[in-house]
């Protein structure tokens, strides 16, 4: 596959998407479209794919206890067992788990190899990754978390308090949310280190740039909604309510920044279920990380496991009985003396 | 690439850019040093695999059976429906590229499929086509690709270019283990009839003879014996080697390598010296005579059929539990798989050492101790009696083996038995040991001589650290416990570092154990002057 079309399609189902909102403007008919239908189907698909995908997975069993070990393991008394990299309590597997979700702590031990002078080879921290991820992670949280202010009447208390805190800066950069910022930039770094690393850019598919293109286009409109292209508010909420309420309506003025931000949400989440952004819950469900090392303590059963060939120690000494009786090494059956 | 007769130099010289073209069109040439031989006939045939036929990886035809892709879709839905972990890690990769440098095989070849996310993009490309909306809907935009010959040539030669010693996944912020990828890949590859000589020769040893090496039972008690003489001649003591003896207390297992190759043979003798200075009540099993698993490296069946004879051997010779020799790969079996497979093992009794009376509480369901667990015990407890000066001559650095790490956690028994053995302990970076530990380059069925140039290279890694403390320290002996890092490490450490020895944890014990109504020892257990000179051996060989 050329290796433009890797970046560019997906580019272009961001900017098809972008141009699809401009059927809004056709009037009150594919505003409904827009505001009531699509953004129900984004939900079902949302909602119902995610199930389907965590329930499909859930079918399949594990059949071994497989975590991976990273820290001294549970043995004798007097050495220490690292507790969260090496779990054998349903506690520290909790610990391991909220670690790895809340602060990504696998991705924090990163480093980067590299040839240093000839012949040597060293290992230095690399964060960037890691803190570029949970900048992301973060604000996306914080911003979700704003937005449901549009949601709920009376105003769900946490949004306020998280909006005003996020919005501390716009004392002197009006509009701008410290979210909105962080959460640009880490993006943006995202795309760009997809774009520059040759490893990365190697191994990026066409999927890698289309969660990052709508992720982004996302933020953008939505920040353009708030200080360039005002929108009106109040009507945004009505619609949002009555949709969420199962009594839609859409109010009239909403205007074509707010259709466009909409739609490109609506894309991300009913997409979501179906791409890579599903590690959201596969995390959770992933057995190298959610198992205690407890293996030799408690057997793990394997819900499939069946009787193989094996090769029987008395089908082994009836091979072998002659030289085994012959060097003195005691067999079962035996018509010769054994020496002991 | 290069032969494997070229300078360490040539070879370190990698280039770490990918090419510029799409990975997608599968493409790959099997060049001498850079592939396992197919399994023979004989072997197919014996172990009743599928397809069974002669053949070679270089052959443009790879008389696959006709139905191959049928074969391989109904065998990845199989998979999909019972494992997680596979159906989990083709689903949720986001190719950050954290694992992009984690692997030895990638740091030591610079092959952009050898990043631990393109070896399973090899498998993702595919199930993503059959298996998944997107691809069957998109095709390659979706990043899916179609299965054919050439996809199958692939991923015989990367998945039998990964150890599966799961560094990666240490890294992975979703844990995506790719020993799940390659080993389940492998599985596929089963069958439709491409497997290696290297496992499926060794399996079939195991499978009859009880041990990889195909010793039979007359062989490896003379083997033991010369043990025993070698032993008398060092230390004047004659030790016990019971075997096959019903009653014991312990059955011992650990692998075949220890009966008969240098330099796993002296950690032979100081399992052997060790046992006989604490009176242990144990036996050796011809039966069972293989700690490790080869065929965890061909298959699930495989793996659990000679996996059975532990368990089995125990019952049969009445013993109350088991004691596992040092071994990497038998380690992740013996400790994530082997009650699984053949547990539970209600015959057995919880193991108690019967020298401190300490309970090995870790191993109370699956009833078998690691050796350095055992150890670390005995000397914690004051029961041995340790001369480290005996191994003055030594400046010793020590490998984490990928298994005992990884899959055990198995990191402070062995460095406090080499701690007590040694005066000369030096840790290699951080960045190398311990869960970060590299693979020896050898291991998951990759040590064949003809595989001799991916065995080098897959080592760089673990061999550059070595090189740091060699020079730093004048380090002289790489420290492990597993059988295929003493089998593989002589040749890559003398390849890249020369000057560095490999030893088991065991022959270091060996050498420091004062035994009772011992000679004065004049000899290590390789038979070699107890002191020499260190000052020039260990730092002549700069760079």
């Amino acid at each position: 596959m050329n290796r433009a079309a890797i970046i560019l399609c997906p580019l272009a189902a961001v900017i098809l998407l972008i141009l699809l909102s401009l059927l809004t403007l056709l009037g009150n008919g594919t505003e409904y479209i827009f505001a009531v239908v699509i953004p129900y189907l984004a939900l079902t698909s949302f909602f119902a794919g995610i199930i389907y995908r965590v329930v499909r997975w859930a079918q399949s069993p594990v059949p071994f206890n497989i975590p991976t070990v990273a820290g001294q393991e549970k043995s004798l008394p007097w050495i220490k067992n690292d507790k969260i990299e090496s779990p054998v309590s349903n506690w520290a597997v909790a610990w391991r788990m909220l670690l790895e979700m809340l602060f990504f702590r696998s991705l924090f031990r990163n480093n980067n190899m590299q040839q240093a002078g000839q012949h040597r080879l060293v290992y230095g921290g690399s964060r960037w990754l890691w803190l570029g991820g949970l900048a992301f992670h973060w604000s996306l949280l914080i911003i979700l978390i704003r937005h449901l202010r549009f949601f709920t009447e009376p105003v769900f208390q946490p949004s306020i308090w998280i909006s005003t805190i996020d919005g501390i800066l716009q004392l002197a950069l009006p509009a701008l949310f410290i979210t909105d910022f962080i959460i640009l930039t880490a993006v943006s770094y995202l795309l760009v280190r997809r774009l520059v690393s040759t490893r990365i850019r190697y191994i990026s598919i066409p999927s890698d740039y289309l969660a990052l293109f709508l992720i982004l286009a996302v933020v953008i409109s939505g920040i353009l909604m708030r200080s360039l292209f005002k929108v009106d508010l109040v009507a945004v909420k009505e619609l949002a309510i009555s949709v969420i309420t199962f009594r839609p309506s859409v109010p009239a003025g909403i205007g074509l920044p707010f259709f466009i931000h909409f739609l490109l949400v609506c894309a991300l989440i009913a997409y979501f279920p179906f791409s890579k952004m599903m590690h959201a819950a596969g995390i959770l469900l992933s057995p190298t990380r959610n198992m205690k090392n407890d293996s030799r303590m408690v057997r793990h059963i394997n819900p499939w496991d069946r009787p193989v060939r094996v090769h029987t120690y008395a089908e082994y000494e009836e091979e072998f009985r002659q030289p085994m009786i012959k060097s003195g090494i005691p067999v079962e059956t035996n018509n010769a003396p054994v020496e002991q | 690439m290069a032969d494997k007769k070229n300078r360490p130099e040539e070879m370190a010289s990698i280039d770490y850019r990918p090419p510029h073209r799409d990975w997608m069109d599968p493409s790959v040439e099997f060049t001498k040093g850079s592939y396992c031989y197919a399994a023979p006939l004989k072997n197919q045939e014996y172990l009743h695999l599928p397809n069974p036929r002669q053949w070679n990886p270089q052959d443009p035809d790879w008389k696959l059976p006709p139905d191959f892709k049928r074969i391989i879709l109904s065998g990845m839905k199989d998979r999909l429906e019972k494992y997680r972990s596979w159906k989990l890690y083709l689903d949720i990769c986001v190719r950050c590229g954290a694992c992009s440098d984690k692997c030895h095989y990638f740091i030591g070849s610079g092959d952009p499929k050898n990043m631990p996310v393109m070896r399973a993009e090899l498998l993702r490309s595919v199930y993503r086509r059959y298996f998944t909306i997107g691809g069957k809907l998109f095709g390659k935009l979706a990043g899916a690709r179609d299965l054919d010959e050439q996809v199958i040539k692939e991923w015989y030669y990367y998945f039998y270019q990964c150890s599966e010693c799961r560094r990666c996944s240490v890294y992975c912020p979703y844990g995506i283990d790719t020993c799940e990828i390659t080993m389940l890949g492998r599985e596929l590859l089963n069958l439709v009839g491409c497997t290696t000589e290297w496992i499926v020769g060794p399996v079939s040893n195991s499978f009859r003879t009880g041990n990889h090496v195909g010793i039979p039972p007359h062989a490896m008690k003379q083997s033991l014996e010369s043990a025993q003489d070698d032993i008398k001649t060092i230390t004047g003591i004659e030790v016990d080697v019971p075997i096959n003896r019903k009653g014991a207390e312990i059955l011992f297992v650990t692998p075949s390598a220890d009966f008969f190759a240098s330099p796993a043979w002296y950690t032979l003798m100081g399992y052997l010296m060790l046992f006989h200075e604490i009176g242990l009540d144990y036996t050796f099993s011809t039966y069972a005579s293989e700690g490790g698993d080869f065929g965890l490296f061909h298959s699930y069946e495989l793996a659990k059929s000679l996996n059975t004879k532990i368990y089995a051997e125990a019952e049969r010779l009445k013993v109350k539990w088991v004691l596992g020799g040092e071994c990497g790969h038998m380690w992740r079996v013996i400790n994530q798989y082997m009650d699984t497979f053949n547990g539970p093992p209600s015959f057995l009794e919880e193991p108690v050492s019967p020298v401190t009376g300490t309970k090995f509480d870790n191993a109370r369901s699956t009833k078998m101790v690691h050796i350095c667990e055992f150890t670390a015990d005995l000397i914690h407890s004051g029961k041995l009696k340790l001369d480290p000066g005996r191994n003055d001559k030594w400046k010793v650095t020590f490998h984490d083996s990928c298994n005992p790490a990884r899959a055990m956690g198995l990191f402070e028994e062995p460095r406090y038995i080499i701690n007590n053995a040694c005066n000369y302990f030096y840790e290699m970076p951080e960045n190398t040991i311990r869960e970060r530990t590299f693979c020896c380059g050898s291991g998951a069925g990759l040590g064949p001589d003809e595989n001799m140039e991916v065995r080098l290279r897959g080592g760089y890694p673990r061999a550059n650290a070595v090189q740091y403390v060699r020079d730093k320290h004048s380090v002289n002996v790489l420290a492990c416990i597993c059988a295929i890092d003493k089998a593989s490490f002589p040749p890559l450490l003398e390849y890249w570092v020369p000057g560095v020895e490999t030893a088991g944890v065991h022959e270091l014990l060996g050498n420091a154990l004062v035994m009772r109504g011992e000679k004065n020892r004049e000899t290590d257990l390789r038979g070699e002057p107890l002191t020499v000179n260190t000052s020039v051996e260990g730092g002549q060989h700069g760079v």
